[in-house]
């Protein structure tokens, strides 16, 4: 116990020597500052205080954006497992849909807001499917990569024991394209963070980007600053909730590549 | 009704209900290269049949011919009476490669039971089932919840017996199930398997590049030789059930026996030598 407590000191230590060493930089070489753009760190706390940590404001500036997040990062993942399920499954379908998908995910999320606007009005549905859509893209290509590259010796063994299809998939397939899953979802969560905050810019219904839209128009930079710092450690928080998932799931993944690591 | 009818006919020209598996004129090509040519043989139930062949002869396809998964380009496998056409109930098989053979996500437990689970098997009748499996192959409750690569090759290997085991098979089959471990671990694994058979009764086919390893397990021995592959001959292993690694092996007996398939195997040139060890 004592040793891997160390060692998580450890790693926390070397992880966050270099951001206390910059934030003090910061501190000290904005001080003083009187630009308008670049206002005192100190005067950014103090804006990141009250608009992201007083719980009266976050119903209005942080909720609405978990909730859109949620909604439409869950969306992505679940139908990004279960489309890049059948199409790895089903080889001509995958072959016949393959250009057409690698068109689809070539179009950068955000480049079809108007269309989405047009389509589906401006308000919380909308913004869900964009979000889904853009971060759709990496789950379902590494489902089905994931899918294609299970050991076919394994696949030989569920079908000589006669292991039945659904079974073959929830014990066979779907753990043996799990590592691949992770690394989708993982880049998906970027992406969704990006659409998140620029959907949010439309419509009225409050959260980060919408939060962050209105600083700027009203002129507050501290404000914006603060929203931008507030964003940054969303982004780093949900890696981290990603990340304790992926290590509880795949832990008999990380200990056998340790294992091979160290084996000569 | 025709299903029925065809079996009955069977039966009465002599089909025999001892026989666990029958190839007959059994071919196989890839992309038109032809591997295996008309492989005939019979496996009565309970015997430990060895098919024994040099790499690359086509141990591999015929095997996996006999377990269904592949379906062959012509001839007929017979299990129980029943032609061959998909896996059938009742039949096992275990990998060469132990390493990719079992779930590295799984327990070893949760391996073992995941056919029986499959096959409708309630939980907790499928974890005591594996877990005595677990203990006829010499593994203890520690190992059963393992993951299989934590454990060593030989130890792996046995995991995948256990794993066939549990599944209660009408024929076993196994291919070049002790290739990639050690000398040492092999013997072990080789003398386990000879006593699970006699003592479960349980029908063997189990194919090898080793005529050594044929001869110490087989009551026959099936020596595939030349390209397209076929049954050069099938010899009568007579070294009774009692055998141990040093002292079997050392009888001019055996020494005679795998002089034998040796030149079967070894084709035209050998021959000559062939009909010398037959006499
Ligand atoms: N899927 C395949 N496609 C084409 N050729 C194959 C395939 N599998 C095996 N072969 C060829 O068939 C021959 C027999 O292979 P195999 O049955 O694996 O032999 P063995 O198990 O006796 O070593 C080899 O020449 C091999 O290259
Ligand atoms: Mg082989």
């Amino acid at each position: 116990m004592t040793p891997s407590t160390a060692r998580v000191a450890r790693t926390i230590g070397l992880e966050i020597w270099l951001p206390i060493v910059l934030v003090v930089v910061w501190w000290f070489a904005s001080a003083n500052s009187t630009s308008v753009y670049f206002p005192p760190l100190s005067s950014i706390l103090g804006s990141f205080a009250h608009d992201w940590l007083d719980p009266a404001a976050l119903p209005k500036n942080l909720v609405p954006s978990l909730q859109l997040l949620a909604l439409g990062y869950l969306l992505a993942v679940v139908t990004g497992i279960v489309l890049g399920l059948v199409l790895g499954l089903v080889a001509p379908l995958e072959r016949a849909t393959r250009p057409l998908l690698e068109v689809l995910r070539a179009i950068p999320g955000v480049a079809l807001l108007p269309i989405f606007i047009v389509l589906f009005g401006i308000d919380l549905q909308m913004k869900v499917l964009l979000i889904a859509f853009g971060a759709f893209w990496p789950v379902l290509l590494n489902t089905i990569d994931g899918v294609r590259g299970i050991e076919p010796v394994l696949l030989d063994v569920s079908r000589v024991f006669r292991v039945g299809r659904m079974r073959r998939l929830v014990s066979i397939v779907l753990p043996g394209a799990s590592p691949q899953i992770f690394a989708g979802a993982r880049t998906a969560l970027a992406i969704a963070l990006i659409i998140m905050v620029v959907s949010e810019t439309i419509g009225g219904n409050g959260g980060v980007g919408y939060f962050l839209l209105n600083a700027q128009r009203n002129f507050a930079i501290s404000s914006m600053w603060g929203a931008i710092l507030a964003l940054g450690i969303l982004g780093y928080l949900l890696n981290i909730v990603l990340r304790i998932i992926e290590r509880s799931v795949l832990r008999w993944h990380r200990l056998q590549q340790a294992r091979l690591e160290s084996q000569p | 009704m025709t299903i029925t009818g065809s079996k009955k006919l069977q039966q009465a020209a002599g089909g025999n209900t001892d026989v666990a598996l029958a190839a007959r004129g059994l071919g196989h090509a890839y992309h038109g290269r032809n591997v295996l040519s008309s492989i005939d043989f019979e496996v009565r139930r309970g015997e430990f049949v060895c098919i024994v062949g040099p790499s690359g002869v086509g141990k591999t396809t015929l095997l996996r011919c006999l377990a269904g998964l592949q379906a062959s380009t012509s001839g007929t496998v017979m299990i129980a009476g029943e032609p061959v056409t998909e896996p059938v109930p009742g039949v096992a098989l275990v990998f060469q490669d132990y390493s990719r053979s079992l779930m590295p996500w799984a327990s070893v437990l949760h391996n073992v039971t995941l056919p029986l689970r499959a096959n409708g098997t309630s939980r907790a009748a499928a974890r005591e089932e594996g877990l005595r499996a677990l203990t006829l192959v010499g593994l203890d409750d520690v190992a059963a919840g393992m993951y299989p690569w934590q454990l060593s090759g030989g130890m792996q290997q046995r995991v995948a017996i256990a794993r066939a085991l549990a599944y209660n098979p009408a024929l076993l089959l196994m291919d070049e199930p002790f290739a990639s471990v050690d000398a040492y671990t092999r013997a072990d694994l080789e003398d386990l398997m000879l006593r699970l058979q006699r003592e479960l009764s349980l029908t063997v086919v189990l194919v090898t590049h080793d005529i050594d390893e044929s001869v110490y397990l087989s009551d026959r021995v099936i020596a595939l030789n030349g390209s397209p592959a076929s049954v050069a001959d099938i010899v009568e292993i007579p070294l009774g059930a009692e055998r141990d690694q040093v002292g079997t092996k050392s009888t001019a007996e055996f020494a005679a026996l795998r002089g034998r398939v040796h030149a079967l195997i070894r084709g035209s040139r050998g021959s000559a030598d062939a009909t010398e060890a037959r006499e």
